[in-house]
């Protein structure tokens, strides 16, 4: 697969070490009441589509950039590559918004 | 032998003799010859046993499709099995041999395997061998294995060595034929980068191998002239003997160009074959078509072939296989057959057809409306029996028979991506479907569908129009010569009826009978069918034989052949060699070897080096009359703990932390607090997975307020860093910090024992302090050593002794090393490998990879305080959860034998003193054993159950594999120095 980084263009899937679902960015609050059931779930529980999937790449040969990846699990198809910074700095901002 | 069989014209090269063996037999040959053409032109025509019954076999096809004439080339290293002789270019000194014979081609005992095969038809595996159950794995399995199979593997390294490669193009083209030269030269002519791959060695595909492809000029001269023109553009690259044998995602093609197998060993300091993947933005597949053959009684004879194979002998390789040969077909083209041998001298005593309407042709009969139903001849054929349209049983003598049944597409890569062909009623055969092509491709040619010559040359050239016009290049289609356009006239025909011992799947010995039986006992589905019979599932992955078998199925079922199923391909397209795929990474070269700076010096000192990840790291250092390891270990342990020594710790990972947030984002990777760590002193760091699972250790250094040091173990360098970046990219993205890994840029020595600071005194510039009063246990510092080199010294200890730790830049690490042992020389400094500071290590209670074993949580390693509740961290919240946190969770404990005499083994587990030993009564396990020298005692660290509670407790330590009990007793895992006087001296 070929995964076209937002800061270095088009690279081969080899270069990257893959950890899954994207919701890993979405780290529960460790001081919330029901912290416990949260970090659970939040650890075990994943979907597991068939078809688009939002997924973490980490580039370790490269820049050492960790990316949100979406892909079609079917297909392989690559819909969109994400800084993972930058969704996970737009979700930090959401979430202090709230 | 002579080359008997040998014809006018062709594309071989008279000039050129070459000599070769088979079988030890020797022959002659010429350049531009395969081993099966050699082997045709000299009168041979057997030159395999089958898989199964060990039928005698003869070359049935010209190319990669090839089930029969499997042969192993070469010897020693070098030998490989099952090659297909109609691949294998001949060169000179070539040696083959036969395989899955014995004692001799000729006369092969297995052959008895034939009279049997009543008994060995499709699924004997599961009926026959049953009962009793247990001789399946003791009698059955090992017989069958013998008996099965084709070539063997030497059993020798192979000497030669394999490349990697990496393409990238605009368009890549596979199959140099008609479709492929027309692609080529239009996208040439374009400007765009092209790679055209051909599996065989001359490009032109059937245009070389048919006589009247192209009307007013030769097939070979024109491909000749296109290969001149192709090779003249620097946007082309020309591909001969290369396989591209798989379609991946995003336009990523796996090839193999076989660079030396055509010479008698690749030349100095050149690759036998190279792995090459090709990033293609658009691909176009003219990979031709394959004939098929018709299913009738005995049909599997040396010297019946395919129509097209013969022509292709015939014409490019001036070879017939017999002087005498009989055509049998449904179709027009494979009349072309006959008319070419009878051109150059053959005798073709009939043509039989199928079709009752068939066209005339000179020089020779066509029996119409004729089949054939049977043949004779047991090593090679000597007759045919024919039944006329009129139902008369005729005998034909000849040794070859040409078969055509038609020909279908070579759909291979075009399915690697979950590609569907569909049927086309029209040509009758299984073409690429619209939908599941890989991303890019695109499909002309034969390969599609269009199978005659003009079809095929305009459809190339067109295809190449329309795949670089999606890339905004644009381009004419390349004229092209007048060619060959009759329409396929062909009329279905799969299999004589009442025909049963007649092979569809050649190399898998799959029949009609076989497939009737598979519908028989209801295994009617495709996928049913193949699993039961093995159809298709040879190394040929069924070429030849998946839509002859489907349509017999079809017959059986009463269903047309596209309702029946239809057939995919995996990759590899053709078998690739092991040795391909390794590349360079065999051996020693199986992974980098990552080597500290002062290597060097250790391998002066002759020290024994362990593999630690893809490190090497000295593991002792063995002294003249030392003769066992543990000698050389409890010098280094004694001397260092009664003086000083010195151990190479380069390779712990080191991770740079930056940033006004520094502080708080360590406070978020580890499992302790360091937002209040003082600038210029160390702190022992745990870190936990988030599952609150203990994953690593090592100790954090403030250099400045905002820049701290962080090490890793070893083994865990990669991971922590690739943590730490989730942490401060994914979790912590407001953080302000930075991180870098200087594993590689600085060396670093840990300097221990009650001398250390005496040494290391000599070597520090005067300017620094490091007395105990400036520089007290767990400073840290920047400073300079040996006036002037720029040093890192942390007051951190492993061993339990007032120890260092002092790194230096990488480049001055062998430097630095040389000048501690010089200076330490009045002490009777000693350098100590990863043994002895593993028994210190032990000595002193300290957990490594053995006590973080990936199961193990802060609590278990007596840590359990040092997760702090007033912060988050990675585990902080999972750690607390109740059934991590019981009275009786493991506890990390030492461990030391009743009688001192005894020794612990390693990896035992822990028995209350009575009782039954088992898993329901375990009480905990050994984690970590070593020889202390200092307390003259085999001791161990492990976990028990509530074990703090318990010390002074026996246990039973028992191996029951080894049968060993050792009686224990539950001590302190701080064996030495609990107090830690020694650290702080």
């Amino acid at each position: 697969m070929i995964i076209n980084h937002p800061l270095l263009g088009p690279r081969d899937a080899q270069e990257f070490t893959y950890l899954g679902d994207a919701t890993l960015i979405n780290r529960p609050d460790w001081q919330s009441e029901n912290a416990l059931n949260a970090f659970h779930d939040y650890l075990y529980l994943r979907d597991n589509p068939a078809g688009e999937h939002r997924e973490l790449w980490y580039h370790e040969q490269g820049d050492r950039s960790w990316l949100v990846v979406t892909r079609n699990t079917m297909t392989h198809e690559i819909l969109n590559v994400e800084l993972a910074h930058d969704v996970a700095k737009a979700a930090a901002a959401e979430r202090s918004a709230q | 032998m002579t080359n008997g069989n040998r014809l006018n014209g062709g594309l071989i090269d008279r000039s050129t003799n070459l000599n070769f063996k088979f079988d030890g037999k020797n022959f002659s040959g010429f350049q531009g010859d395969t081993l099966a053409s050699a082997l045709m032109a000299n009168g041979v025509r057997l030159m395999g046993r089958s898989f199964k019954y060990h039928r005698p076999r003869g070359v049935l096809t010209a190319g990669s499709e090839e089930p029969n004439a499997l042969v192993e080339l070469r010897s020693g290293g070098r030998q490989e099995p099952n090659t297909r002789a109609t691949v294998a270019e001949l060169y000179d000194g070539l040696s083959a041999n036969s395989q899955n014979r014995w004692p001799s081609l000729e006369r092969d005992f297995m052959a008895i395997n034939d009279r049997f095969s009543n008994f060995l038809t499709a699924g004997f595996y599961y009926k026959t061998f049953m009962w009793p159950k247990a001789f399946w794995e003791k009698l059955y399995e090992p017989v069958i294995r013998k008996a099965a199979g084709l070539g063997s593997l030497t059993g020798e390294d192979d000497p030669d060595a394999y490349d990697k490669g990496f393409l990238h193009c605009d368009l890549l083209i596979v199959g140099a034929g008609p479709a492929g030269l027309a692609a080529a030269l239009t996208a040439g002519r374009a400007g765009a980068q092209v790679i055209l791959a051909e599996e065989d060695f001359h490009l032109g595909g059937r245009l070389i191998a048919e006589t009247g492809a192209l009307a007013d000029v030769s097939g070979a001269d024109w491909v000749a002239q296109t290969q001149a023109e192709l090779a003249g553009m620097g946007n082309v690259r020309l591909m001969p003997r290369t396989t591209v044998f798989g379609a991946y995602d995003h336009g990523i093609y796996g090839a193999v160009e076989r660079n030396a197998d055509h010479l008698a060993m690749p030349a100095e300091g050149k690759p036998r074959q190279t792995l090459w993947r090709i990033y293609s933005k658009r691909a176009l597949i003219t990979t031709g078509a394959i004939e098929r053959p018709i299913a009738f009684e005995n049909n599997d004879r040396p010297g019946i072939m395919l129509a097209g194979a013969v022509r292709a002998y015939v014409n490019r390789w001036a070879t017939t296989p017999a002087q005498s040969l009989v055509v049998f077909a449904n179709n027009d083209d494979a009349h072309q057959t006959a008319r070419d041998l009878i051109a150059q001298g053959v005798k073709v005593p009939a043509i039989v057809d199928t079709r009752p309407d068939a066209p005339d042709v000179e020089g020779t009969e066509v029996l119409k409306g004729a089949e054939i139903i049977n043949t004779s001849g047991r090593l090679g054929l000597t007759s045919v029996q024919v039944r006329t349209d009129k139902g008369f049983t005729r005998d034909l003598h000849c040794e070859a028979l040409a078969m055509s049944g038609g020909w279908n597409p070579n759909l291979g890569l075009t399915c690697h991506q979950r590609g569907r062909p569909v049927w086309n009623a029209d040509i009758h055969a299984f073409v690429p479907g619209e939908e599941g092509l890989p991303v890019g491709q695109i499909v002309a040619g034969a390969a599609k569908g269009d199978l005659t010559t003009d079809a095929a040359l305009q459809g190339g050239a067109n295809a190449a129009v329309t795949a670089l016009s999606d890339l905004g290049i644009t381009a004419t289609p390349a004229d092209l010569p007048a060619a060959q356009d009759a329409p396929v006239s062909l009329s279905p025909f799969w299999h004589v009826k009442g025909a049963k011992r007649a092979w569809l799947d050649y190399q898998n010995d799959v029949t009609v009978k076989d497939v009737k039986l598979a519908h028989q006992e209801n295994f009617t589905s495709v996928e049913h069918l193949k699993r039961y019979t093995t159809l298709g599932m040879a190394t040929d992955q069924g070429k030849t034989s998946n839509v002859g078998a489907l349509a017999v199925m079809a017959e059986l079922t009463g269903k047309s052949i596209p309702e029946t199923g239809s057939t995919i391909f995996r990759p590899p397209y053709t078998p690739v060699a092991m040795g391909a795929l390794a590349g360079r990474a065999v051996g020693k070269e199986f992974h980098p070897t990552r080597l500290t700076p002062s290597h060097k010096w250790a391998e002066e000192q002759g020290a024994v080096f362990l593999e630690v990840g893809n490190w090497l790291r000295a593991q002792w250092f063995p002294r003249k009359g030392e003769t066992h390891w543990r000698q050389s270990v409890n010098r280094e342990v004694l001397q260092t703990r009664n003086s000083v020594g010195v151990c190479d710790v380069t390779t712990l990972g080191k991770i740079d932390v930056q940033g006004a947030d520094a502080a708080a984002f360590l406070n978020m990777i580890y499992a302790n607090g360091f937002a209040k760590l003082p600038v210029g002193k160390v702190r022992y760091g745990l870190m936990l997975r988030e599952d609150g699972v203990a994953y690593d250790d090592g100790t954090a250094a403030r250099l400045a307020e905002d820049h701290f040091v962080v090490t890793t173990t070893t083994a865990n360098a990669v991971l922590v860093y690739r943590n730490m970046e989730f942490v401060r990219q994914c979790l912590c993205p407001n953080m302000d910090v930075q991180l870098i890994s200087t594993t590689e840029a600085w060396a670093q020595y840990a300097v221990a024992g009650p001398n250390s600071r005496k040494l290391l005194q000599k070597i520090v510039d005067p300017e620094f302090d490091i007395s105990n009063e400036a520089f007290p246990f767990m400073a840290c510092g920047e400073i300079t050593v040996c006036g002037g080199l720029r040093a890192r010294l942390f007051r951190i200890s492993f061993s339990g002794e007032l120890a260092y730790e002092i790194a230096v830049p990488t480049r001055y690490g062998d430097g630095l090393m040389r000048a501690l042992m010089e200076a330490g020389e009045e002490f009777d400094v000693v350098p100590y490998g990863t043994e002895a500071l593993g028994v210190m290590r032990i000595e002193k209670g300290h957990a490594t990879g053995n006590e973080l074993n990936g199961t193990t949580t802060a609590l278990n390693l007596g840590l359990g305080r040092m997760v702090s509740t007033k912060k988050d961290c990675i585990g902080n919240v999972l750690s607390r959860r109740e059934g991590m946190n019981t009275p009786d969770a493991l506890a990390l404990v030492g461990l030391k034998p009743v009688d001192a005499k005894d020794t612990l083994p390693a990896g035992g587990h822990l028995m209350n003193l009575t009782g039954p030993v088992d898993a329901a009564h375990d009480q905990g396990y050994v984690t970590s054993t070593a020889y202390s020298p200092i307390l003259n005692s085999s001791i161990a660290l492990g976990y028990v159950k509530g074990g703090f509670d318990r010390k002074g407790e026996q246990l039973r330590l028992v191996n029951p594999l080894e049968g060993q009990e050792v009686l224990v007793e539950i001590v302190s895992a701080h064996f030495v120095d609990p107090e830690g006087e020694k650290l702080r001296a």
